[in-house]
């Protein structure tokens, strides 16, 4: 109960101080509507709308992708600068309570960018959002959100070890647009770079949503989502305290 | 006030225990040929302090007592040594002393800035475990307290440095601690904003909470603690009460003289007379002022100002020692 009411309210908190940052805010409403006129120019050739919608619904769990990874970087490095971050960790609560809620608040900002992409695409570019599976859209896009955020822990994690690792965000943002098969097919790739989509959670919720609106039911994509983000949930809650124990060692929570 | 408090813990086993901590930071330079620098923040420092004391560590900036505090609040682990709070060592049992533990920092950051005093104490409500039946009530007691009832709904970055500072005080008490840890509490504060904060914190130990407070003004430490270590370089340098430490400066006399332009060869030549304990020169205003602390029973002046002929020499006046001269002495 305390531990839901915990994560329940670092969201709230979280999302509150999202909204109150214009800058973050005109990011967030510019960012989709760039994804999808570059997915709409990539893909425009052809009189098929099908490759419109499949690059559409990639730039849109990109814009969620892209609100989670570079973003929990830099809220790691404010909350360093601004010396919250030895509070939250002086704190009794267990820490991973804390990176969770600002990890699945950036994510859930992202569903904001997935919506705009997709109407914006539809808006302007005319491309039709017939959805072939309905119910399982509507499962697939919270399950790749949760993932996305999941996985965005993971990387908090890292973050709070090392005082340069909002870098790593950064970094990692268009390589996992890359290799989680976001604009282009997974099976353009050398075969090698397929086990590591595997390990990627937004690979599985990209084949998921595009799986309910292109073809048909994709619950096993669903299913992949969910398994793989709690295996990063899992995989967080075991490095979070080595991280931490860590950071007292080399006493990198400050930047004092 | 002091005395009773003193008596009060006299009585008691020391709840925070210190014995030879000690803190060492690698730092590595250099891209090519990386070299690995070692600083030694605090080197073995040891003190206890007891159930409802006030106790103060006092020092230059840079002598340790954040590093100290810090290791003592479990967000740094020790290199060597232990520390112990209400019985629990800090590096192995980091939860439980987190629980009941306080900790307030001077200064303008550790706190969302973005968001009003009220949603700040909220989310620290809930990291500490404060019980949602009684959080409402709990924080609204702190905002009289710490004077910011009727203020909480605005956003911090409108507050002033003050009121910042009685926010961070709300918040280090959400929890009830038994043990509180003021780092600097009342830096950058205007006087009557500070003196303020100064009631602020005696009102907690009066109110049965054992306190550590780190601060280099020399007259807070006097005003407020019930004992000080003066820490300077990462040692302790000397520990008692603040009437044990200005004795230690002995019964001599401060003479103070008003001087213009003085050359170091003239303040080396009144340090080299005997009977001068410790000399100092301090720019005041336009002007500076030779401090000379002598020994007691002697009777220097005539001597030094001798040795000032040929400089331009301003108002003389002598005075009974105080903490601050005792301060100088020991990290000097």
């Amino acid at each position: 109960m305390r531990v839901a009411r915990v994560l329940a309210y670092g969201w709230f908190f979280r999302m509150k101080m999202l909204m109150r940052s214009s800058f973050n805010s005109w990011l967030g409403v510019l960012y989709p509507l760039f994804f999808a006129t570059v997915a709409f120019f990539m893909f425009k050739a052809g009189a098929d709308s099908k490759p419109l919608l499949y690059s559409s619904l990639g730039a849109a769990v990109m814009g969620v992708w892209s609100n989670t990874a570079t973003p929990a970087g830099s809220a790691l490095a404010q909350e360093r600068w601004h010396g919250t971050l030895e509070l939250e960790v002086a704190a009794p609560v267990n820490f991973a309570l804390i990176l969770l809620p600002l990890t699945i608040a950036m994510s859930t900002i992202g569903i904001y960018s997935m919506a705009a992409t997709l109407l914006w695409g539809w808006a302007v570019f005319g491309i039709p959002l017939q959805i072939t599976d309905p119910v399982a859209f509507v499962l697939a896009v919270p399950a790749t959100v949760a993932s996305i955020g999941a996985l965005g822990f993971v990387l908090a994690v890292a973050f709070v070890r090392f005082r340069q690792a909002w870098a790593l965000g950064n970094m990692l943002e268009y390589p996992v647009w890359l290799i989680s098969g976001f604009l282009v097919p997974l099976s353009l790739f050398p075969g090698w770079v397929r086990p590591i989509s595997w390990l990627l959670a937004p690979t599985w919720g990209i084949r998921a949503i595009r799986g309910a609106a292109l073809a048909g039911p994709s619950y096993g994509d669903i299913g992949m989502a969910l398994g793989v983000g709690a295996a990063y949930v899992v995989l967080g809650l075991l490095l979070v305290q080595r991280a931490l124990h860590a950071a007292r060692a080399k006493g990198t929570l400050s930047l004092t | 006030m002091r005395l009773s408090r003193s008596l009060a813990y006299a009585r008691n086993v020391a709840v925070v225990e210190v014995e030879e901590l000690a803190r060492t930071y690698r730092t590595s330079t250099g891209i090519l040929r990386r070299r690995t620098v070692e600083v030694e923040a605090v080197r073995g420092v040891s003190f206890e302090i007891a159930k409802g004391e006030l106790f103060g560590l006092l020092g230059p900036n840079g002598a340790g007592k954040t590093t100290t505090i810090k290791m003592l609040i479990t967000l740094l682990l020790p290199t060597a040594g232990t520390a112990r709070v209400l019985g629990l060592d800090v590096a192995r049992n980091a939860r439980e002393v987190r629980k009941r533990i306080g900790y307030v920092f001077g200064g303008d950051r550790g706190l969302y800035e973005r968001l009003s005093g009220l949603d700040n104490l909220r989310y620290f409500a809930e990291l500490y475990g404060v019980e949602p039946r009684v959080q409402k009530l709990r924080i609204q007691e702190l905002l009289q307290l710490v004077g910011l009832a009727g203020r909480e709904r605005e956003k911090v970055e409108g507050y002033s440095r003050g009121m910042r500072q009685r926010l961070h005080i709300a918040r280090g008490l959400l929890h009830d601690p038994e043990v509180v840890f003021l780092d600097e509490p009342t830096i950058g504060v205007d006087p009557v904003g500070a003196r303020e904060l100064r009631a602020t914190i005696a009102a907690l130990t009066d109110a049965g909470k054992t306190v550590l407070l780190t601060t280099h003004y020399m007259f807070e430490a006097d005003a407020l603690c019930d004992r000080i270590a003066v820490i300077a370089q990462g040692r302790i340098v000397a520990q008692g009460t603040p009437q044990a430490l200005k004795a230690g400066v002995g019964e001599g006399t401060v003479v103070e003289i008003e001087v213009y332009g003085i050359e170091d060869a003239v303040v080396e030549r009144v340090r080299a007379l005997d009977g001068v304990s410790n000399v100092g020169l301090e720019a005041r205003d336009q002007k500076q002022v030779l401090v000379v602390q002598t020994l007691p029973g002697r009777e220097l002046v005539h001597a030094i100002l001798g040795h000032l002929h040929g400089s331009e020499v301003g108002r003389v006046s002598s005075r009974e020692p105080t903490l601050e001269d005792a301060y100088v002495a020991l990290v000097e």
